[in-house]
């Protein structure tokens, strides 16, 4: 424990600035890929715990990409609409046939998606881990503001993450593809008695989810070393974060993300051995003191 | 009393018949079980973010081989290598070398895992006591710690505490050179990287009193985010960053630093640097970085060494790893300690083992030695330079003294109560 070192980050605006970007930078990452699981969970009432695979994937595709065309924005595009197909398949051809059974089925049939996926990503790239590299327009140097560091690339990957939350927000909530999804969530059959196609809205809402998962994994590229197998960690954390925000909410996964990387950031400062402690210490309090997470809704 | 000889088959006759027969069927038997190949067990981190570490660790294993089987294999018995992924999990590891023994038959273990991994390996082979060759593990204790001493297990890879003496008193130049008083370190989360880092500082400090540990910063391995380690280290701000991170840590860890530009804010020190496993998958690769080798065709420098890199790279199409050539080395070692005791028998090689000395293209003097009292290897290449983005990578290195080191390092092990 070292408070000092916590007090006195409090007591300084450059280490505010900074630390508290820091913390933005983990919690944005970590809201992309929450934010698909708990719209899937929302919708589609399945956890799906193959999630992870989709981050890994969009990240390789995103790499792959870059490789061919030196373009940092198609590597980006590529990364999401890559993870958007492969989710729709995934969903069409196979979480479709699991929707209702057993939650055990559900997490098995994931599970063996994870191995299977990370098996896929080893045939097609190699167990070696790779690096995407930092475009150059990004390798400048970073930002001082009030004497905190900011890298320019992290605010982009913040910016995304916030349009992203803006926009999922505003689509679910004013727009008419939004209220179906919403009333399919609730009410499956009714939905589908309005002659609405429920298949088309959950392929869809799998995609979405996937490949919100998948632009976080290709904005992650840049400065993280990719291997297969590098969902799985995420997926964790993205767990608590949908766990603490409550299952099922978008403003959840939000704040949710930003509090656990708040917690990383300045816990790395104030409690150096116990960061991963506090995060895991922070989800037992909210889930004591609100089983449902912060925004979760009471199950009747 | 005379004896009636009885007419027929004498018992003689008969025995000799027995005996030439049982000579006439075992015979093939015989032949059979000297011409039987001899398995060798080898778990090793063949997925996740170190397995191109465990992929080069193999490829060190197969290309010495491949010599060692044309040339006879060990007392006549062809070597096969039974090769399994561990995953790069304590437990795995310690499944899969039991598993390797007890059903796959292998009568020997190249334990090729990280430190996290090899205690756990180290614990099997006390179990079965077969013979245990650590080819990867660097933490000092693994064989300095009389406790964890067993005859059947030897290591063939560098020691952290040889690397710290050099490192410490290399970096203690540096430091009152320039006047670097204030230090963090950066460091995995397991014995290796603990154990390491302590050994670094102590030396480091030894050799320049003045330096201060003004920020500790221990990311857990295989960790995928350093942001929040990153900006603590900035936050410290430190004249000069030690850190012991390696593989694919290391590369995460610099292309995240990279973007705060950390590396031109300090004097960074990065052991496992100078490694092609990290010197060619970084895209960015800062200049500067101070490193000791790993492995680089370029040091030692010698035309042996430089012959083996290539060797290498003609046959994988890439350049080995530190990992490359300290399994290389074991190969080699049971090879001539096979030939020396005639015998392909475990526990004979092993008594050949300790204190032999062979030709190798990695020794500081061209040999290098299998100590015999702490049953690990001494004499390999250390040196410490800076890198540059481009081959040779580290263009210059200042060499280590073996002599030095070994009188640090008694010095050491007395203070740990080793000796």
């Amino acid at each position: 424990m070292d408070l000092d070192a916590l007090t006195g980050c409090l007591a300084s605006s450059a280490c505010l600035v900074t630390q508290t970007t820091s913390g933005f930078i983990i919690g944005m990452l970590l809201f992309l890929v929450a934010v698909g699981l708990t719209l899937i969970f929302g919708v589609l009432k399945v956890v799906n715990f193959s999630h992870g695979a989709f981050y890994m994937f969009g990240a390789y595709f995103a790499m792959t990409a870059y490789q061919f065309t030196g373009s940092f924005a198609l590597a980006m595009l590529s990364g999401a609409a890559g993870t958007a197909l492969l989710g729709l398949i995934f969903e069409r051809v196979f979480m479709s046939r699991v929707y209702g059974s057993d939650v055990l089925m559900q997490l098995l049939v994931c599970y063996a998606f994870v191995l299977i996926f990370d098996d896929v990503v080893r045939m097609i790239w190699g167990p070696e881990f790779k690096s995407m590299g930092m475009p150059a327009a990004f390798q400048v140097a970073p930002l001082f503001i009030a004497g905190g560091v900011v890298p320019p690339y992290y605010l982009l990957l913040i910016g995304v993450a916030l349009v992203a939350a803006v926009v999922l927000g505003l689509g679910l909530g004013r727009t008419r593809i939004g209220k179906v999804i919403r009333a399919a969530a609730h009410n499956p059959g009714m939905v589908s008695a309005l002659g609405i196609n429920t298949g088309l809205i959950y392929g869809g809402v799998f995609a979405l989810g996937g490949m919100l998962a998948g632009l976080a994994g290709a904005l992650a590229a840049p400065v993280r070393s990719l291997t297969p197998g590098m969902g799985f960690s995420v997926l964790i954390e993205s767990f608590i974060v949908t766990v603490i925000g409550g299952m099922g909410s978008i403003l959840g996964a939000l704040i949710g993300a930003i509090l656990i990387g708040m917690i990383r950031s300045f816990g790395s400062l104030g409690f150096p051995l116990f960061t991963e402690g506090l995060m895991y210490l922070f989800m037992v309090i909210v889930l004591v003191s609100r089983p449902t997470g912060l925004f979760g809704k009471e199950v009747a | 009393m005379t004896r009636t000889r009885k007419p027929g088959v004498s018992r003689r006759a008969t025995l000799a018949m027995m005996g030439a027969g049982a000579v006439t069927f075992a015979t093939p038997w015989v032949a059979r079980a000297q011409a039987k190949t001899i398995k060798i067990g080898m778990p090793t981190i063949l997925s996740g973010r170190v397995a191109q570490l465990g992929t080069s660790s193999r490829n060190g294993v197969m290309l010495e081989i491949e010599k060692v089987n044309a040339a006879g294999g060990l007392a006549g018995r062809q070597i096969e290598m039974v090769i399994r992924d561990s995953k790069g999990q304590p437990q795995e590891a310690a499944r899969v070398a039991r598993e390797l023994v007890n059903t796959d038959g292998c009568e020997i273990l190249i334990d090729a895992e990280a430190s996290s991994g090899a205690f756990a390996v180290h614990e099997v082979a006390r179990d079965l006591g077969v013979l245990c060759l650590h080819t990867n593990s660097e933490t000092s204790a693994l064989t300095a710690d009389p406790k964890q001493h067993i005859p059947n297990a030897f290591r063939t890879a560098r020691q952290g505490v040889h690397d710290s003496i050099v490192g410490g008193s290399y970096a203690a130049a540096i430091a009152k050179a320039k006047g670097l008083k204030k230090w963090a370190t950066c460091s995995p989360d397991y014995a290796y990287g603990r154990d390491t880092t302590g050994e670094y500082v102590t030396y480091l400090k030894r050799f320049a009193p003045d330096v201060e540990i003004i920020s500790e910063s221990w990311p857990k391995l295989f960790q995928p985010d350093y942001t929040e380690v990153v900006t603590k280290i900035l936050q410290a701000k430190p004249q000069a960053l030690y850190s012991c991170l390696w593989g694919g840590d290391l590369t995460s860890y610099i292309d995240q630093a990279n973007i705060y530009a950390l590396f031109s804010q300090m004097e960074v020190f990065a052991v496992n640097m100078a490694d092609y496993t990290a010197l060619t998958v970084v895209k960015n690769l800062p200049k500067g970085i101070h490193s000791g080798n790993r492995y680089i065709k370029t040091y030692p420098a010698t035309a042996e060494n430089a012959a083996w890199g290539d060797a290498y790279k003609a046959k994988y199409n890439e350049y080995p790893t530190n990992w490359s050539w300290e399994n290389a080395t074991a190969i080699m070692l049971l090879a001539e300690a096979s030939k020396k005791a005639n015998s392909a028998d475990g526990k004979k090689i092993a008594e050949a083992l300790r204190g032999l000395k062979i030709k190798s293209p990695f020794g500081a003097d061209g040999t290098v030695t299998m100590r015999a009292e702490d049953q690990t290897l001494v004499g390999y290449a250390i040196g410490w330079g800076t890198t540059i983005p481009q081959e040779p990578y580290v263009p210059q290195v200042q060499a280590g003294d073996w002599k030095t080191i070994f009188e640090l390092e008694a010095e050491w092990k007395k203070s740990k109560g080793y000796t």
